[in-house]
């Protein structure tokens, strides 16, 4: 699935990924492929993108998220 | 004829303030370059949250949310966006004489202005119309030097703090929206209270699952808009700030150029004038001479 990671200065992260774990307002939540759609606020806390045996983490103080058709948008602030 | 020498001084100081002037226009050349690639780095972000927001509460009947109620407008704050520095032409006056104006006409309007930018700061300090809020407190100038989203957040939060604590019944925004490097815009906007978008989203069938729940969604999405919405104004503004600055000094740089030009010619007109009056009397002198 294809991942972003946007804050309003600039993209942190841009392309694929297997899996995400964001920080979601009432706990972590790994979305992988094929996600139904979902929109969820997100608190304080660190994004995990995991690429094969990659893994890469991003701080973020909150934001949002969107997860519609295998796009992930992550909105931080 | 004026004297040689005055005229070659008047040349040099002339090149002097011509080098400092397309200088300065390279400068502000290069920070335009930045603010609009901070604007067209903000754009996706901005239309994306705003997309999530609307696609949220199309479906939500319920509009008393704080932030949107409008309250009979009596005490009113004006946040005039303008630069720490001049010399950009008719950047910072325009939004201090729109300012000015709207206080004028509206004379039963309770007005509070805060200045945001040193300009603004010198222009209004007579003026008894500062806000003397406590939000503001920590409100400085040096907001506009490296600005980031970061730097928006304090002063969006301080806006919103007073418009809930009820200070103030209306917040408008009067700044210079970014057109192209010679065209600025002055817009004043209202940011508080929210105005309600009645576009609804097209893709609002899609069955979203929401975490932790629709409505806390906005709740939490609602101030950060806000925060986008100043940040975006700011951002505007300050590219506006040296678009304005570019062609100041552009305009200052094609004038000393010219300036420098007719003073040559005056300059070796003289010279010219100087040497035929020599010649006249070296001639005349050898004349007499000779008999």
């Amino acid at each position: 699935m294809e991942v972003q990671i946007v804050t309003p200065d600039k993209t942190i992260f841009s392309g694929k990924a297997d899996l995400v774990v964001v920080p979601g307002s009432d706990g972590q939540i790994g979305i992988l492929d094929n996600h139904a759609p979902l929109v969820s606020s997100m608190q304080k806390g660190q994004v995990k993108v995991r690429q094969g045996n990659d893994d890469q983490f991003f701080d973020i103080e909150g934001g949002v998220v969107e997860v519609l058709k295998n796009q992930v948008i992550v909105l931080a602030s | 004829m004026a004297n040689l020498k005055e005229i070659r001084t008047r040349i040099t100081s002339v090149e002097g303030t011509m080098q400092i002037t397309s200088a300065m226009k390279m400068v502000s050349a290069s920070k335009l370059k930045r603010a609009q690639n901070a604007i067209v780095q903000m754009r996706p972000f901005a239309e994306k949250f705003n997309e999530i927001l609307s696609n949220v509460s199309s479906t939500l009947e319920s509009t008393d949310h704080a932030l949107m109620q409008n309250k009979e407008v009596k005490k009113v704050l004006l946040v005039a966006l303008v630069s720490n520095r001049g010399l950009c032409g008719g950047f910072n006056s325009a939004v201090i004489k729109r300012i000015k104006n709207v206080i004028a006409e509206n004379p039963d309007i309770n007005y509070a202005i805060l200045p945001v930018g040193k300009k603004a700061i010198d222009a209004f300090k007579n003026s008894n119309n500062i806000s003397e809020s406590q939000h503001f407190a920590e409100i400085n100038p040096t907001i506009w030097d490296d600005l980031n989203y970061q730097k928006a957040i304090p002063l969006a939060e301080s806006l919103i703090g007073s418009f809930v604590s009820g200070e103030y019944d209306q917040i408008t925004i009067v700044y210079n929206s970014f057109k192209n490097a010679a065209v600025q815009d002055l817009k004043e906007e209202q940011f508080l209270p929210l105005l309600t978008s009645n576009k609804k989203a097209k893709s609002a069938s899609i069955d979203y699952i929401f975490e932790p729940g629709r409505e806390e969604i906005v709740v939490d999405l609602i101030p950060n808009s806000l925060k986008i919405k100043l940040y975006e104004a700011m951002l505007d503004s300050f590219a506006s700030e040296h678009g304005a600055r570019m062609t100041a000094m552009h305009k200052a740089t094609d004038n000393a150029i010219e300036m420098k030009k007719e003073l040559t010619l005056f300059y070796n007109k003289a010279r010219q004038a100087a040497i035929t009056n020599e010649i006249l009397e070296i001639v005349a002198g050898a004349e007499a001479l000779g008999g």
